[in-house]
């Protein structure tokens, strides 16, 4: 199956102020595949996930999501095989109730009510939110509010889920619930994030950005285990990943 | 003294949250049940424009003749279950503007239309008072109005009673970035105070560097909020879950009501009311 992949080829990106976000970002992510895009602040991370729904035009490069090439014309049907979570969920949460908020997506793809509502329902059960449906978003946890942007995401059904930052601002036992969620959708994921344990857990391949360049990719073990080259992309080596001694 | 002078200016701070935390309830009141609340939108959008309409329609020295239209608030009020005073609170924010609109009248028409006991009454003093109530009683309809039907609920009867998209996707997002902007400013305002070391408030200078951070962040929130929305198929049409539909009920309200305020606008209620004790008492 070709339609859930997402190709990403030179794609360089200029800033209206004239800062090169991007550089000549190549990288492709397989179906199924869950990716880590990890780097420092400013390493272009966020630009680059803002390209993946049609937010960012690229300035020169090739964006392709499934069987569509990114174009103004093509951002539509991209976006909707496309799951963004954003880094703050209150940014994603503006209805008056969670199911509204939820079911917002699937009204927008001009699904019916009864269709729209079964979806959302679904995809409040998926993250373990259906309790919440009547409340105000803006009156949950940081880590109910996170897994209620993600079901905002997958109510739409989409191929890919890309995530800015999933497990920032949450307590141990929310992160905790997020990996364990992640690690149990079947979607192409590709995740921005610092948390480089979570990266250790569930993603199998990481890619590092630096300066708006791909400057590694590869076996999460393997790259992360590499305490110099981290520690060379402003990065460093994860906990788990730090030599045992026997006992 | 240092202490002191610490909590007034928290107190500041406390204030601005509960106006914020105030509006979060207004939306709050739009989800409650009530015979009020379960009428479709467009009942109560119609019924509150006729309303306004005839209130505005009264002549500039009416005020007894506007007593009957106070049934309409109160009967809302009591049905929608708002407390009268949550809809005294808001009101009382709208009304120095409507005190000044009314404010010089009493000194430029000083023609005496009547005694009420031994003091003349002015025609100044009449309008004013006309002024007065015709504002309060606007005002509260549309207090009511907003109450009664959630901004969600309200938009989507906008939209379908033919009011331009743009209109309503407008009013949504003034709602939606009314919170944005108090947000910030609330989280402004807090480090402000922690780096003020006690002094009691800033100077104008910070004040304005203040407005213009505080317009510039907003201005970035509200684009990411619209990016998200882009991002789960946002076309600039609000669809609504429920189409609330018009039965029997919603033309009752309506009808009732507007056969109502067109015959307290054309005869004169409290006057017949009084012709016909008198008439009766004689």
């Amino acid at each position: 199956m070709s339609h859930h992949r997402v190709e990403i080829k030179d794609l360089v990106f200029t800033y209206p102020d004239g800062t090169q976000a991007l550089k000549g970002v190549s990288l492709s992510v397989a179906h199924g595949e869950c990716v880590a895009i990890i780097g420092g602040n400013g390493a272009g991370k966020s630009t680059l996930l803002q390209h993946l729904n049609g937010y960012l035009m690229p300035t020169s490069g090739e964006v392709r999501v499934g069987d569509f090439a990114l174009t103004r014309e093509t951002a539509k049907a991209i976006r909707r095989s496309v799951g963004m979570v954003f880094q703050d969920p209150d940014d994603q949460l503006f209805m008056p109730t969670v199911f509204e908020d939820v079911v917002f997506g699937p009204l927008n793809l001009g699904l019916s009510p009864q269709e729209s509502e079964k979806r959302a329902a679904e995809a409040l059960e998926r993250v373990g939110m259906s309790h919440l449906r009547e409340r105000p978003p803006y009156k949950l946890s940081a880590g109910e509010k996170r897994a209620v942007a993600i079901a905002t995401a997958l109510a739409g059904l989409p191929d890919v889920l890309v995530m800015d930052e999933p497990s920032s601002n949450l307590d141990p036992r929310g992160r905790r619930r997020l990996i364990e969620l992640l690690k149990s959708f079947e979607h192409t994921r590709m995740i921005a994030t610092h948390d480089l344990e979570m990266v250790v857990e569930i993603c199998p391949r990481v890619i590092v950005l630096d300066h708006g360049k791909v400057v590694l990719e590869g076996a999460t073990h393997e790259i992360l285990g590499d305490e110099a080259l981290m520690l060379s992309h402003g990065l460093e080596k994860p906990h788990s990943l730090k030599h045992h001694h026997p006992h | 003294m240092h202490d002191e002078q610490n909590q007034g200016y928290s107190r500041d701070v406390s204030v601005e949250l509960r106006h914020y935390m105030e509006m979060g309830r207004m939306d709050e009141m739009g989800r409650m049940d009530s015979p009020v609340h379960r009428l479709d939108a467009r009942a109560q959008i119609v019924t509150t424009f006729g309303f306004i309409l005839m209130v505005m329609s009264f002549s500039r020295f009416e005020v007894a003749a506007l007593m009957p239209m106070f049934l309409y608030p109160a009967i809302l009020m009591v049905m929608g279950g708002i407390s009268a005073g949550y809809l005294f609170r808001k009101i009382a924010i709208a009304a120095p503007f409507a005190l000044l609109v009314g404010a010089f009248n009493p000194w430029l028409d000083r023609h005496v239309e009547g005694m009420v006991g031994a003091y003349p009454l002015t025609g100044g003093w009449l309008s004013f008072i006309s002024i007065m109530l015709r504002f309060f009683l606007t005002v509260s309809a549309a207090i009511i109005l907003v109450t009664c039907t959630g901004i969600h609920r309200l938009c989507a009867g906008g939209a379908r009673l033919g009011m331009p998209r743009v209109f309503v996707v407008q009013l949504m997002f003034l709602y939606r970035y009314f919170f944005v902007i108090g947000d910030e400013g609330v989280r402004m305002m807090r480090g402000v105070e922690m780096r003020s070391a006690g002094l009691r408030a800033p100077g104008f200078g910070t004040y304005g560097m203040l407005v213009g951070q505080l317009l510039l962040r907003a201005m970035e929130r509200a684009q990411r909020i619209y990016r998200a929305m882009v991002a789960r198929g946002f076309e600039g049409e609000i669809h609504v879950l429920r189409q609330a539909r018009w039965g029997w009920r919603e033309t009752c309200f309506v009808m009732g009501w507007l056969t109502f305020f067109l015959g307290a606008r054309y005869w004169n209620v409290p006057v017949l009311l009084g012709n016909w004790f008198a008439g009766g008492a004689g």
